[in-house]
């Protein structure tokens, strides 16, 4: 099955985050393809490589990176919501990319569900 | 259709919003705060045993541990992550917050 | 078949405007969605009502309103606007309070539309 992922919150200040990969986690776990995490309204900071959180806690927009990297899984920040909260290409940690509303309108007509975590 | 709820019933409407729109047969999956409603002996065990009557309803478990709860509403199914895609396997989701 | 690659989704707004800039993001969200043709449906439900309400003046708070933006969706072909009806009494208003034509749903009607839908989007 092919699975879109919509995240509408950002990073440490809700579970949400965390429910959201541990969810995108299960899904390849299970053998389903998750196509892409779109991310809106504060979910856009998932992204931003300034973050960096105490040693011991976990790195949202690393776990991010990485689960792009080793599974293709798209990682997508709306560009109007990042443009509100100063998230840039500049900021961007690796594998993701700013992209516009209507990638969100493709990712929910291409998946067989779209999953949607905020708070 | 999966509804999933992640909100205390304590501090929020959501679960009170949520059920009123319910379908007979619709799964509920509890998440994050909303696992707190589950919990047996609060003043919502009446309202998660009316709904068990027609309707599924799952705990998500690494929430309920995380959070101490230990003892959940009987008939009130408690599954990790990959019980959860399960249930997006067989239903299109309805995520209230 | 024509209809084969046509979703339907529903937006549900549930948030009060301007406390939260969740209807705002909303709204921006099914203005874009409306210009690739699929069924779109948006829902108000709880405090989501009071984004339709008559008379805001957003002057005094330094926040840009939108409620005339609701008038708009009609001319995107977005014309399926559903009210619950028990979140607009409990909160003493009618839909002469509302700045747009909306059809007021019971529960379980509104149940049964969100059973029909492909993609559900709360904001």
């Amino acid at each position: 099955m092919k699975i879109g992922i919509l995240l509408k919150e950002g990073p440490y200040n809700h579970q949400a985050s965390d429910t959201a990969f541990k969810f995108a986690e299960a899904a390849i776990k299970k053998g389903h393809t998750v196509d892409a995490v779109f991310l809106y309204n504060d979910g856009v900071t998932n992204v931003t490589k300034l973050m960096d959180p105490p040693q011991d806690d976990r790195n949202i927009a690393t776990r991010w990176s990485e689960l792009s990297q080793k599974h293709g899984v798209e990682i997508l920040a709306c560009i109007a919501a990042s443009k509100r909260r100063g998230i840039s290409d500049d900021v961007l940690v690796e594998g993701s990319a700013i992209t516009g509303l209507g990638t969100l309108t493709d990712i929910a007509i291409r998946n067989d569900r779209l999953v949607t975590f905020g708070d | 259709m999966l509804h999933t709820i992640n909100k205390s019933p304590f501090e929020n409407n959501t679960f009170e919003t949520c059920i009123r729109f319910l379908l007979p047969g619709d799964p509920v999956l509890f998440i994050e705060d909303g696992v707190y409603a589950v919990q047996t002996g609060n003043k919502f065990s009446s309202t998660i045993e009316r709904v068990l009557k027609t309707n599924p309803v799952f705990a998500l478990k690494p929430d309920l541990d995380a959070r101490g709860i230990a003892a959940i509403a009987d008939g009130v199914e408690s599954v990790d992550y990959e019980g959860f895609v399960g249930l997006v396997e067989e239903h299109q989701v309805n995520s209230w917050f | 078949m024509e209809n084969e690659n046509i979703k339907k989704i529903m937006h549900v707004l549930r948030h009060a405007p301007h406390g939260t800039i969740y209807t705002y993001e909303g709204l921006e969200m099914i203005l874009i969605m409306a210009a690739y043709e699929q069924d779109l449906s948006v829902v108000f439900i709880g405090d989501g009502v009071y984004a339709l309400k008559k008379g805001q003046d957003t002057s005094g708070i330094g926040i840009k309103g939108f409620s005339k933006t609701f008038m708009a969706l009609d001319g995107y072909d977005v014309e399926k606007l559903y009210v619950d009806r028990v979140s607009l009494e409990e909160r003493g208003l009618t839909e002469e309070d509302l700045v747009v034509d909306v059809e007021v749903l019971e529960a379980e009607e509104t149940g049964r539309l969100m059973k029909e839908q492909d993609v559900i989007i709360h904001h």
